[in-house]
């Protein structure tokens, strides 16, 4: 270990009023981007990153709440480590920190391994095109947004929506059925409150799901710091069970907008330049380091999805937190609080919503032949209500024809029959599929021009009630 | 030797370093990370590099090579997989694994593999650059011709026939008593545009078949386009499917800091899907350079001078290339990220001052051109990039500057995406200044075609002016002939500009079927007004079963669809409503 002594020098940091950068002389071997110890003047000891070295000057970014005058007369302790996470198959049914650190009062793991939570970039020639269908029991998703194995598909919420709710029924749906399978569920909580953590874990324990869980858990309470490493430390976690282990892991990770605001605010510390609102202008990319995480890869058995959940400042998709993760991401789940105030649950704007790995997921020996052009279908009907229901308010309904009346109505349906279904309702695709089909038998049956005639033969008499 | 003196992300400073130039390629540290100088300072040399730098300390090694960034140019490009620095990814794979280690090093040509040259040329042949002095069949889609260097004349001393591998001698030539060997393989510094004999506007249709391209805005042979739209309009989708079904020799897909299940999807399907005219696997005319959004961010500006350089050799030989690049925005922070670094003063939004013209030393590397060297032959690239404005606001820098270089502009629209009407290409805001360069070429295959361009294109227009008062008084208030310009519109719209990709049949539409397809509309709708004039009403026409054949025209394969068109015309010139006399 390294022990040199500090000055401070007169620099844009120190004047600051919350200066949170040190220039220390230049310390030989510190790594760039190395993790260390700072032990302020007071004795106490706080956590730093060599953010800029030089054989002039070390920059240390120290985290956590630290005053300058706390800084004067500090020392660095370098490791000569980036951080990293010890790994075993044990690490399944346990709580971790934001650093790592077992909290659930079991004794440390004994690890196979350390690994760098950073991981390494996935040769794009390795990857194996996701291709398998996750079965939410959800209509919306699995109907017209489907999941598959080694997509990353956040969920876009607002303050107050159920989220949450939502997540949990996606876990227990999706993740637990399989005995035979290899599952794991990794959960990543990143400044949510107590209670929001706590509802997943309860959730876990009650459908014995926590047993096959890894969590890790940085509530609203503890170090902003670690909300940087909190994820990473999940997606470390993640690969280790899917590419070493062999399983197939979903790894949920609430709230990243919490993220967000950390890097934000790391970055200001850092005086760097902003982009839009203030975000650093490689969030882009850091966030890419650890969505891109999710895949498939050839030769291997695993599999890592990803399912983070953001909530939209003021619900503005256009917000640079919801924008750059659906630059990155295939595709997102977005809620609408119009849909919430209708009463129904779960409040998907299929509109908004996408995934781009659906196509691959979908179709004959997977789902069923007709899914993509009764997606399709479903679109062309429901968009075609939605923009009669808009005319109608200025206008109202009596106003339009009757082929108009009718896709308004069926809009309405749509909405109730479709989208609409219980928390703990599990439906299958195919009567997801056939829901779609009941409502396609109010329409007029020419309009059906996105589905394919051999398939309108084959399946919509089994739901016409023309008499 | 220098040695690290500063790292600060992807900046290094090296000191000691006298000797370097601008530009040189570097070994940065005991990984030997690649970095490129882009300053000198005394004797320090300000590093950016094209590998992650996390864990390096100063004082380690920093190794001159005295190259500049350059290409390889040589048989087996084709069908490759790169980064951004011209590694072979499936080499890399080989090597290291499914994850990329950092410093692993892969050359872009396999040194091994023997390829079989016919020369074109004889002994007491005088040669100079350009000239094509034999062949290689690389694939079975491209022929690859080898020219003689840029910078190299003389006569030919010897020439080989045979198998050869790309560094093993196929010919000498002599110029001033001084013999130069000459191998399938040349280098090329990426960042410089290759030469030709003369520049020649863009002419003749690059045919994507997709037909709000090819028949509305119209891309030109060696024009010029941009794709911009948020997230999820289909930018990707649309550059995959020029990269798969445009009528080139070869086509160049640049994944620059986007998404690797895009590109392994792009790669799977490239190695199932078959060229539509020869039934030759796709890869066998591709490309694939993937920097994907989790590797080195300073590789991403490489990724796009790499994939540029190889479309002008190709071209040189005569070729019609065409390059994507998704998405050029992310190219474009990676500057400004570098920028950042460097202290230097931010224009808009961050990006450096710079960002037009770095932007425009991309783009104007597409043209068609007159090439080097004997035979005469033309050759032309094509650029096609998408760019990803923030919240989808194309007021943003990279698009502003994108668009006053490029031709041809699709803009995709959010509500047409969220529709999930695909392409979600706004016919209201894109433009084609290649129109007047493809009019022959359209004259040819479907005649009168600026015609019904035109009329399509002004029904759409007054479309959407009905639209605000349909906001107002709804649909049912508009006069008959209103509701069947609406009517129109909206076949226009579901039966002609949307097409989905994911069709067996739909996701490629040869030209020919396009304009008739667009015909068949227009001529509807003549006949349809005929039936208002003489007092039908609109509910009659929407009634005809012309409305739901026209619905289906579509899924008609392209080898039948004439056959079937002039079927449907034929009955719709006996009367669009099955009454007895027939309405004409
Ligand atoms: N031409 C098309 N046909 C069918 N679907 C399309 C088409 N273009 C886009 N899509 C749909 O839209 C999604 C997003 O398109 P993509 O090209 O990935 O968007 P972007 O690159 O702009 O984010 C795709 O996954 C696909 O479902
Ligand atoms: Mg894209």
């Amino acid at each position: 270990m390294n022990i040199s002594s500090l000055y401070v020098k007169e620099g844009r940091a120190i004047n600051k009023a919350k200066g949170a950068l040190i220039i220390a002389e230049s310390i030989p071997g510190i790594k760039f981007n190395e993790i260390v110890d700072v032990q302020l003047s007071s004795g106490e000891i706080k956590t730093g990153q060599a953010i800029d070295i030089s054989e002039e000057a070390t920059i240390i970014q120290v985290f956590g709440g630290v005053s300058e005058v706390d800084l004067i007369g500090s020392k660095v302790r370098c490791k000569g480590e980036t951080l990293k996470l010890p790994v075993s198959i044990d690490i399944l049914g346990r709580i971790f920190n934001g650093m790592g650190e077992p909290i659930d009062g079991a004794p440390l793991i004994i690890p196979e391994d350390y690994l760098d939570i950073n991981g390494r970039p996935i040769n794009p020639a390795s990857r194996q095109p996701p291709a398998e269908f996750i079965e939410t029991g959800i209509s919306a998703i699995d109907g017209l947004n489907a999941l598959v194995r080694g997509q990353k598909l956040p969920i876009f919420s607002g303050s107050g929506l159920p989220h949450n709710r939502i997540a949990a029924q996606i876990i227990r749906q999706a993740i637990v059925k399989g005995k035979e399978e290899k599952f794991a569920l990794v959960f990543g909580a990143i400044g949510i409150s107590y209670d929001d953590a706590s509802f997943f874990i309860r959730n876990l324990e009650r459908t014995g799901a926590l047993e096959k869980t890894v969590a890790f858990i940085n509530t609203a309470s503890d170090p902003v710091i670690e909300r940087i490493s909190t994820p990473r430390l999940a997606l470390t976690a993640a690969a280790y069970l899917a590419w070493k282990q062999d399983m197939h892991v979903l790894v949920v990770l609430t709230d990243m907008t919490n993220y967000c605001e950390a890097l934000r605010e790391l970055s200001s510390m850092r005086e760097e330049i902003p982009s839009r609102r203030g975000y650093p202008g490689y969030m882009y990319t850091d966030l890419a380091t650890m969505y891109e995480r999710a895949g498939r890869i050839f030769g291997k058995e695993g599999s890592v999805t990803i399912m983070p959940i953001l909530t939209m400042p003021d619900d503005d998709i256009t917000h640079p937190i919801p924008d750059l993760t659906g630059y990155i991401t295939e595709g997102q789940i977005v809620l609408s609080r119009t849909l919430e105030r209708k009463g129904i649950y779960p409040p998907i704007d299929v509109f908004l919503s996408l995934s781009r790995m659906m196509k691959e997921g979908i179709g004959p020996g997977k789902t069923r032949e007709d899914h993509n052009n009764v997606f399709m279908q479903s679109y062309a009907a429901y968009s075609e209500g939605c923009y009669l229901r808009e005319i109608s308010t200025i206008i109202g309904a009596e106003a339009l024809g009757e082929r108009d009346k009718i896709y308004l109505a069926n809009a309405d349906e749509f909405e109730k029959k479709f989208i609409s279904q219980g928390e703990f309702e599990k439906r299958k695709v195919e009567d997801t599929l056939d829901i779609a089909w009941r409502l396609f038998s109010a329409l007029p049956e020419e309009d059906l021009k996105l589905i394919s005639e051999k398939f309108i033969k084959r399946y919509l008499p089994k739901y016409s009630r023309k008499t | 030797m220098g040695k690290i003196w500063r790292i600060s992300g992807p900046l290094v400073i090296a000191d000691d370093m006298k000797g370097s130039q601008v530009y040189e390629i570097v070994e940065i540290g005991d990984e030997g990370l690649v970095g490129e100088i882009i300053g000198l300072e005394g004797n320090k040399a300000i590093i950016q590099a094209h590998e992650d730098t996390l864990g390096l300390k100063t004082g380690e090694v920093v190794r001159g090579t005295g190259r500049i960034l350059s290409a390889e140019l040589g048989p087996g490009l084709v069908g490759s997989i790169y980064d951004g620095l011209q590694k072979s990814l499936l080499t890399l794979a080989e090597n290291t694994g499914s994850f990329i280690k950092r410093g692993a090093k892969a050359l872009a040509l396999s040194r091994d593999k023997k390829w079989q040259f016919t020369p074109k040329v004889k002994v007491g042949d005088a040669v100079s650059e350009g000239d094509i002095i034999g062949t290689v069949p690389e694939t079975n889609l491209i022929e690859h011709r080898i020219m003689v260097p840029v910078g190299t004349k003389g006569i030919v001393k010897e020439i080989r026939t045979g198998d050869y591998t790309v560094e093993e001698p196929i010919a000498r030539v002599e110029h001033d008593g001084e013999v130069k060997e000459l191998t399938l393989m040349q280098e090329w510094p990426v960042r410089k545009p290759r030469p030709y004999k003369q520049r020649l506007d863009p002419s003749g249709l690059l045919t994507t078949g997709m037909r709000i391209l090819d028949y509305m805005f119209p891309l030109a042979l060696g024009g010029k386009a941009s794709i911009p739209g948020g997230f999820g309009t289909g930018k990707t989708v649309a550059l995959q499917q020029l990269a798969r079904w445009a009528q080139t020799h070869l086509n160049i897909y640049v994944g620059c800091g986007e998404r690797g299940n895009e590109m392994a999807d792009v790669l799977y399907s490239f190695r199932k899907l078959k060229e539509p005219n020869t039934g030759r696997l796709l890869q066998e005319k591709e490309i694939f350079i993937a920097n994907t959004s989790n590797m080195p961010v300073v590789a991403r500006e490489a990724s796009i001078f790499v994939g540029i350089t190889m479309a002008e050799y190709f071209r040189d030989m005569g070729y019609d290339v065409l390059l994507v690049a998704d998405s050029t925005s992310r190219w474009a922070e990676a500057m400004r990220e570098m920028g950042g670094r460097l202290e230097e003063m931010p224009g808009e939004e961050g990006f450096p001052s710079y960002l037009g013209s770095r932007l425009s030393s991309f783009y104007e590397r597409a043209g068609m051109v007159e090439c080097l060297g004997s035979p005469e032959r033309k050759g032309s690239v094509t650029v096609a990039g998408a760019v990803s404005p923030p919240g989808a606001d194309f007021s943003e820098p990279v698009t502003q500057n994108t668009i006053r270089i490029i031709d041809a502009l699709y803009a995709l629209d959010v509500s047409l995406a969220n529709k999930r009407h695909f392409p979600a290409i706004s016919w209201l805001t894109s433009y084609s200044l290649y129109v007047d360069a493809v009019k022959d070429w359209w004259e040819k295959v479907d005649p009168g075609w600026d015609n019904t361009r035109a009329t399509a294109l002004r029904i759409l227009q007054q479309e959407a002016e009905l639209e605000e008062i349909v906001r107002l008084v709804g649909p049912e208030a508009l006069p008959e002939d209103d509701k069947l310009l609406l009517l129109t519109a909206r076949m226009i719209r579901e039966d002609f500009l949307q097409q989905s990709a994911y069709h067996e049949v739909d996701t490629y539409c040869v030209p020919a079927k396009a304009g008739l397809m667009l015909k068949t509309i227009i001529k509807f709708y003549e006949l349809a007004q005929d039936m208002l004039s003489s007092g039908a009403g609109i509910e009659e026409v929407r009634s005809s079963p012309i409305v739901y054949r026209i619905s289906r025209m579509k899924e008609i394969p392209n080898d039948t669809f004439e056959q079937k068109a002039k079927e449907l015309w034929s009955e719709m010139e006996k009367g669009l409503v099955a009454r007895k006399g027939g309405i004409s």
